[in-house]
């Protein structure tokens, strides 16, 4: 038996693609239902030399992996709904800093304490706009195992590609459920390293000045490099300014080399689209139910395809506006009251078509469910 | 095959949901099916009804959760009260005498199997009464080989643990094979 | 190497009021670090948010300007990420035991090696003289109008409570036990911290009737003495500067090595 075949929960699936990815560091708080990571990180990081600390909450969670990453580690923090809101603020940190770390949310029901158990995709838009000001921001998800681990290294090639932090939006149903994963041997998924600066000592280095293709390559804190971070706009040397062209130019980069870029960052998967007259989009745990219809529709002939989204943040646009143009009908099945429905409506040419079906009483939403919501779309009654 | 899909309930500290786990890793990792193992969570780490659900089949699982399951566990009467009433019709539920006094009206096929007292009998360590329930299911279910469970317990416990799961495992097995006939 | 080859000089001049105590906290770290023969790049300062923050963009340091009350746990990744590095976590007395209360007691309680200053002018400046968890009961500030009914912490005493290994108070009036003090917290092998009394002559002085900058050194000159001196058996309302505390017990980032052997061995 290869021992690197693995029957385990969703968390510990994150957990191992982290490891894959190069994760060495890891700082949490413990929260439903994101635990499990946390525990994996505090057995595995040890014995590979890499740091697991416990903080005193999730607000000094994340400052502690922005911490670690300004040394050169690849970092992450694991939460949940109560846990990302505390994050809010760290993370604009994060995104105005230019640090690259990955931070993972097991949705749990919100909001407040809300349902600490059962399942829920209600953080979405939070991902999108918790912290405060006009910012970008990348959060990915996915429905099985194999795709956990695989989006949870995309998630650290992609925050140390933009130096930016990357949003895991994953969710109780596919954190706590156990299946096979299969870890892929070393190099079969491709690594990003990060970029670091070839300008040398006791020359002049500007942190925060882009290169032409908006790349910056840092300089890890402790080498021949000091330099300023700050949350506050700043310069190409990282000092305090509010010089309004300064500031304008640097949320103009801040934003367009995620924006610019959301078409390499777009990660999603087709299920009998190419003849699709309906249309199910749909992520996360939601998407196996989704595909479960597809599945059992297909064989009977009917003409249903799935869209599943596994990047959430930047939404890919384009991609859903030219897969939906053809079809009589879009069902987007999500567990919210229509988060990214609202983005698939604004995506594609007519938004009269696009219909959610969705639930949010923390019970993942069922085949029977979706069915019941395509008869009544389609005019049959349930 | 015909996808199998299970529930596992009884009260907490019973391992209901440790049974699962092996029965799904033992198929998916040693049997070569695809095997599915999810739980509902409560706040209780002990006491109060536990359930867990394990999807067995040689096709790919989506939807993870059981609504009606063919093989059905109740290891308590609150248990099986709760969940009896979702057992597939003409289904397989398995009881333990000790705890579950049965219904006449469920439409199943009830095995009413004396697990519990003869691990205290026979091993006199209700630690793995767990792993008896998980013979019979086995034994009744055909699904899964002993020699899967026994290799999926291998990477689970220590060593000296071994022989004592082995019997239980057997007796469970016993147990399971008489009921059938 | 000289005092002005700590400072970033492109950043000049600073951002602090004509009179305020910072300048002198950041004379005198400068010149304890002066003493200490680190490389520049050995050393790496943590702030948070405030006057006393600013502190950071103006040395030669690997330095990070965070978020308002949590330099501490940003340092502490920082910190455990790399122990080698020396860091220097300076905050001002609302961003250090107001909203960093709990991050600042819990760094107390893990031991690891990083020094605290506490600026502790008794006020928010930056946002223009609003009462702080310092400023104490009776003071005068512009959301404590009709005097102030909130009690003050004692910096010391709170971190001595919550496990720092090293523990002490001076004042900006006292610059040569400031700088004495900052030398032995720096080498701490532990916790440490500095309260710094401090004057914000702008707002605590001007509010409070406190008069100029001189003025309220003159004054934290006369209402503090030595730790232990027969003046504070004298006169119990004395403030005492000087070491409280200076113990050794396993350091954090050491205690993770420990960690790490066990685990490599195993024994997980």
């Amino acid at each position: 038996m290869n021992n690197q075949v693995k029957f385990v929960q969703g968390n510990e699936a994150c957990a191992e693609g982290a490891l894959y990815a190069g994760l060495d560091f890891f700082a949490g708080y413990p929260i439903t239902p994101s635990t499990e990571i946390a525990e994996r990180m505090s057995i595995q990081l040890p014995k590979i030399g890499g740091k697991y600390l416990q903080m005193e909450d999730e607000i000094a969670s994340l400052a502690a992996i922005i911490g670690a990453s300004l040394t050169g580690h690849k970092v992450m923090t694991a939460t949940s709904g109560p846990g990302f809101s505390l994050m809010q603020e760290a993370l604009g940190f994060a995104v105005m800093a230019e640090i690259p770390c990955v931070i993972v949310n097991v949705q749990r029901g919100g909001p407040s304490t809300g349902n600490p158990t059962h399942v829920s995709q209600g953080d979405v838009n939070q991902a999108r706009w918790g912290t405060h000001g006009d910012h970008a921001i990348v959060a990915l998800t996915a429905s099985n195992h194999q795709d956990v681990f695989r989006v949870t290294v995309e998630a650290f090639n992609i925050a140390e590609t933009y130096r930016t932090p990357v949003v895991l939006l994953f969710d109780e149903v596919v954190g706590h459920m156990r299946e096979k994963l299969t870890i892929p041997e070393p190099g079969e998924i491709p690594l990003v390293e990060r970029l670091k600066t070839s300008v040398r000592g006791g020359v002049d280095y500007h942190p925060y000045l882009p290169r032409e293709d908006g790349r910056l390559p840092m300089s890890d804190f402790g080498g021949v490099h000091r330099y300023n971070v700050t949350g506050l706009f700043h310069d190409m040397w990282g000092f305090p300014t509010d010089n309004p062209k300064i500031v304008q130019g640097l949320l103009r980069h801040l934003v367009d080399k995620i924006e610019n870029n959301s078409h390499k960052i777009a990660m999603y998967k087709e299920y009998y689209m190419e003849d699709a007259r309906r249309i199910l989009i749909s992520y996360g745990s939601a998407a196996r139910s989704a595909l479960h219809v597809v599945e059992n529709r297909r064989s009977r002939g009917e003409r249903l395809g799935l869209l599943e989204l596994q990047t959430l943040w930047p939404f890919p646009y384009n991609v859903v506006k030219e897969r939906c143009s053809g079809a009589r009908s879009v069902t987007v099945v999500e567990m919210n009251k229509g988060q990214i429905a609202d983005q698939v409506k604004a995506a594609v040419d007519d938004p009269g078509k696009v219909f959610l079906a969705n639930r949010v009483d923390g019970v993942l939403i069922t085949p029977t469910d979706i069915r019941n919501f395509l008869r009544v779309i389609q005019g049959r009654g349930i | 095959m015909e996808r199998c899909r299970m529930v596992f309930s009884g009260s907490g500290g019973q391992g209901v949901i440790t049974a699962a786990i092996i029965l799904a890793e033992a198929a998916a990792l040693h049997e070569g099916l695809t095997a599915l193992q999810s739980q509902v969570y409560g706040a209780e780490a002990r006491g109060g009804a536990t359930r867990t659900d394990v999807i067995i089949a040689d096709s790919e699982i989506y939807f993870p959760k059981v609504n009606q399951p063919n093989v059905l566990v109740c290891l308590t009467q609150e248990a099986y009260t709760k969940f009896s009433p979702i057992i597939r019709p003409g289904g397989l539920l398995i009881t333990d005498t000790r705890y579950v006094k049965t219904f006449k009206k469920v439409d199943a096929r009830q095995r009413e199997l004396n697990m519990y007292e003869t691990v205290m009998e026979k091993i006199g360590k209700p630690i793995v009464f767990n792993i008896c329930m998980l013979g019979a299911v086995i034994a009744l279910t055909e699904l899964v080989g002993a020699d899967s469970i026994m290799k999926t317990l291998e990477n689970r416990i220590p060593e000296s643990f071994l022989d004592m799961n082995r019997e239980a495992l057997d007796l469970g097995v016993e147990i399971g094979a008489a009921a059938k006939r | 190497m000289a005092i002005r080859d700590f400072l970033r000089e492109r950043f000049f001049p600073h951002m602090w009021c004509p009179g305020c105590g910072h300048g002198i906290v950041l004379n005198n770290m400068l010149r304890a670090i002066q003493t200490l023969g680190m490389s520049k790049n050995e050393i790496a300062m943590v702030s948070g948010i405030g006057c006393s923050s600013r502190i950071s963009g103006y040395v030669d340091f690997h330095t990070l300007h965070t978020i308002h009350g949590r330099a501490l746990a940003f340092a502490t990744g920082l910190k455990m990420s790399m122990p080698e590095l020396n860091v220097i976590v300076p905050m001002g007395d609302g961003d250090a035991l107001s909203i960093g209360g709990n991050h600042f007691i819990h760094a107390c309680r893990r031991n690891i090696a990083m020094t605290a200053l506490v600026m502790n002018n008794r006020i928010y400046g930056m946002t223009g003289g609003q009462f702080s968890p310092l400023s104490g009961y009776g003071t005068l500030a512009t959301t404590a109008p009709y005097t102030n009914i909130d009690h003050g912490f004692d910096v010391v005493d709170l971190a001595i409570s919550a496990g720092a290994t090293f523990v002490a108070r001076t004042t900006t009036y006292h610059a040569k036990q400031m700088a004495d003090i900052i030398r032995e917290a720096i080498i701490h092998d532990g916790f440490s911290v500095v309260e710094i009394m401090t004057q914000c002559p702008t707002y605590f002085g001007r509010k409070n009737k406190l008069g100029d900058a001189s003025n309220m050194m003159e004054w934290m000159k006369d209402i503090t003495t030595p730790v232990g001196s027969k003046a504070k058996e004298e006169n119990p309302d004395l403030i005492e500067r000087g070491i409280f505390v200076q113990k050794e017990l396993p350091e954090y980032c050491s205690e993770y090595n420990k960690v790490i052997e066990r685990a490599m061995k195993g024994r997980s």
